[in-house]
């Protein structure tokens, strides 16, 4: 309860403080603004409201790329940690461009992706898994790595093969790291969508919010980042679900 | 951690030794443990120079030194776990590292459970290992939990049991595994002292029902006096037998009598002795 409530009481207040302050005009003045540059949280609801049908048919566009492309980061990174645990060759030869796999700005990638694989889905899953592997796969492998050689010794007297101790121990004691790396994977997830979007795409949330800001649709602006928010978070709250169900022995 | 309140009169049941084989599907025709002109190196400082050792089948050998002498390196060798820089360790008769791995259960300090499995999925790993099916395993595994007093606490995870139970399964772990030698290093070291006397009777009257060749390594002198036939004292760097005696009354069936017993007392007075005077 108190877990809900907490959140929920302080991001209210926030939008109270917005509220009278946008209502009164306080941060239109103080940033020389006209008014309705600094929409209200009100304005922001009726916005979300009126264009209901609008946002949803570009979340559901939006949303696809970041599951989607989740998915796809997961699985390279959890291929990548696996890999690396299992060959030490792998690891030295592959830590390095991972690292620079990241320091790659992804307005220089997107554009590329762009011309190379079209306008539609492909080129925002790529951009999204490119940013999402990497905490999965760094958290995952520190995770294989994090157990106890004593217990990897007992396995062995025990007559387990180098396989055996990968899915019996090495795998459920680096679930929860891996779990961890998800999680920041998901928040991150709709800025590769996003970015995606706004080198070239037809729809989808960064689209609509590109268009918006050109058109000073702020409201909407406002409106569609908090359903792109509502969306992370969602992906945030299913992987802690996941984790409380899988880890159980924590 | 829960404590462990039913526990006395567990381990008595185990103490008294009922002649049952209790462990036929396990029993083992035996192994020994012989070791000659073991070298060992850390870095460059050569911390075992020259050791031997015998163990014959289904006896118990104490092993007791000095923190850091080198105890744990042995044990690790005479399972396979490390290869020696010169010398022959022999386990049942095979030489080479994966015979002996084959031959050898490890039982480390600690207990080494696996948190996301249940007591009985964790005494079964050997045989999961071995590729015995889930349910004809955790079967196997299952018909010792009430002579190991942990019946009832076959589901639970490692992290609901005490730590004497935990230790409990992490034995029967070992015993399940079916290997002629167990190597124990320090089992009970982490128990509180009520415990792990109760532990130490509880091992006497399992190790009755289903002997096998043990190397116990410990730090406790009376541990190893109640628990082995023969009680060898290691100095520390270079690792070598400074003292060797044999136990007055091998895990008698009352211990409380045993380890008061003035023959008893002499034994262990001399070892301790021995003991200190490896320690240096």
């Amino acid at each position: 309860m108190r877990r809900w409530l907490l959140p929920t009481l302080f991001l209210a207040g926030l939008i109270a403080v917005w509220q009278i302050a946008a209502t009164t005009g306080v941060i239109a003045d103080a940033l020389n603004l006209e008014p309705y540059l600094v929409p209200s949280p009100s304005e922001v609801a009726t916005s979300l409201w009126d264009s209901r049908s609008l946002l949803a048919e570009n979340a559901w566009v939006t949303l696809q790329e970041m599951l989607f492309g989740l998915c796809i980061g997961l699985i390279v990174g959890v291929s990548f940690a696996v890999a690396m645990h299992l060959s030490s060759g792998v690891r030295e030869a592959t830590y390095p461009l991972l690292v620079i796999s990241q320091t790659i700005p992804i307005v220089v990638i997107a554009p590329i992706l762009v011309l190379w694989l079209g306008y539609g889905i492909w080129p925002k899953l790529v951009v999204v898994a490119l940013i999402c592997f990497f905490p999965v796969a760094v958290n995952t492998l520190d995770g294989l790595r994090s157990v106890d050689r004593e217990t990897t010794k007992m396995m062995r007297t025990l007559d387990a093969s180098r396989g055996q101790i990968l899915w019996r121990v090495e795998a459920p004691g680096a679930l929860p790291y891996f779990f961890s790396g998800a999680r920041i994977a998901a928040t991150i997830a709709p800025i590769g969508a996003v970015f995606g979007e706004w080198v070239g795409a037809d729809s989808g949330l960064g689209h609509l919010i590109l268009q918006d800001n050109a058109q000073l649709e702020t409201a909407r602006v406002f409106a569609a980042t908090a359903v792109l928010s509502a969306i992370a978070l969602s992906l945030f709250g299913l992987l802690a679900l996941a984790e409380r169900r899988i880890v159980t022995w924590r | 951690m829960r404590q462990d309140t039913k526990m006395p009169t567990e381990a008595k049941e185990f103490a008294i030794g009922n002649a049952s084989p209790a462990f036929g599907d396990l029993a083992h025709p035996g192994a020994a443990v012989s070791i000659r002109g073991l070298r060992h190196f850390y870095g460059s400082l050569e911390t075992i120079e020259g050791f031997d050792m015998e163990c014959p089948p289904h006896r118990v050998l104490g092993l007791v030194g000095p923190s850091g002498c080198g105890k744990t390196t042995l044990l690790e060798t005479i399972c396979g776990l490390q290869e020696p820089a010169a010398g022959n360790v022999e386990v049942g008769g095979a030489l080479d590292p994966r015979g002996r791995l084959a031959r050898c259960a490890f039982m480390p300090q600690r207990d080494m459970l696996l948190p996301w499995l249940s007591a009985l999925d964790n005494s079964a790993l050997a045989l999961r290992n071995r590729g015995t099916g889930r349910k004809k395993a955790r079967k196997e595994a299952g018909q010792l939990f009430e002579r190991f007093g942990l019946a009832g606490f076959e589901r639970a995870l490692p992290a609901e049991l005490s730590g004497g139970m935990r230790q409990r399964v992490a034995f029967l772990r070992t015993l399940v595994s079916g290997k002629p030698v167990l190597a124990l290093d320090e089992p009970f070291a982490s128990l509180d002292a009520i415990t792990r006397s109760e532990m130490q009777a509880w091992l006497a009257g399992a190790l009755a029902t289903d002997p096998r060749t043990v190397l116990l390594v410990t730090h406790d002198v009376e541990e190893a006096l109640y628990l082995s036939d023969e009680v060898a004292v290691l100095s520390a760097r270079p690792l070598r037998v400074v003292d060797k005696m044999s136990a007055p009354t091998p895990r008698a069936p009352d211990r409380d009598a045993a380890v008061t017993d003035p023959s008893f007392v002499a034994v262990r007075e001399r070892a301790t002795t021995s003991l200190r005077g490896a320690a240096g």
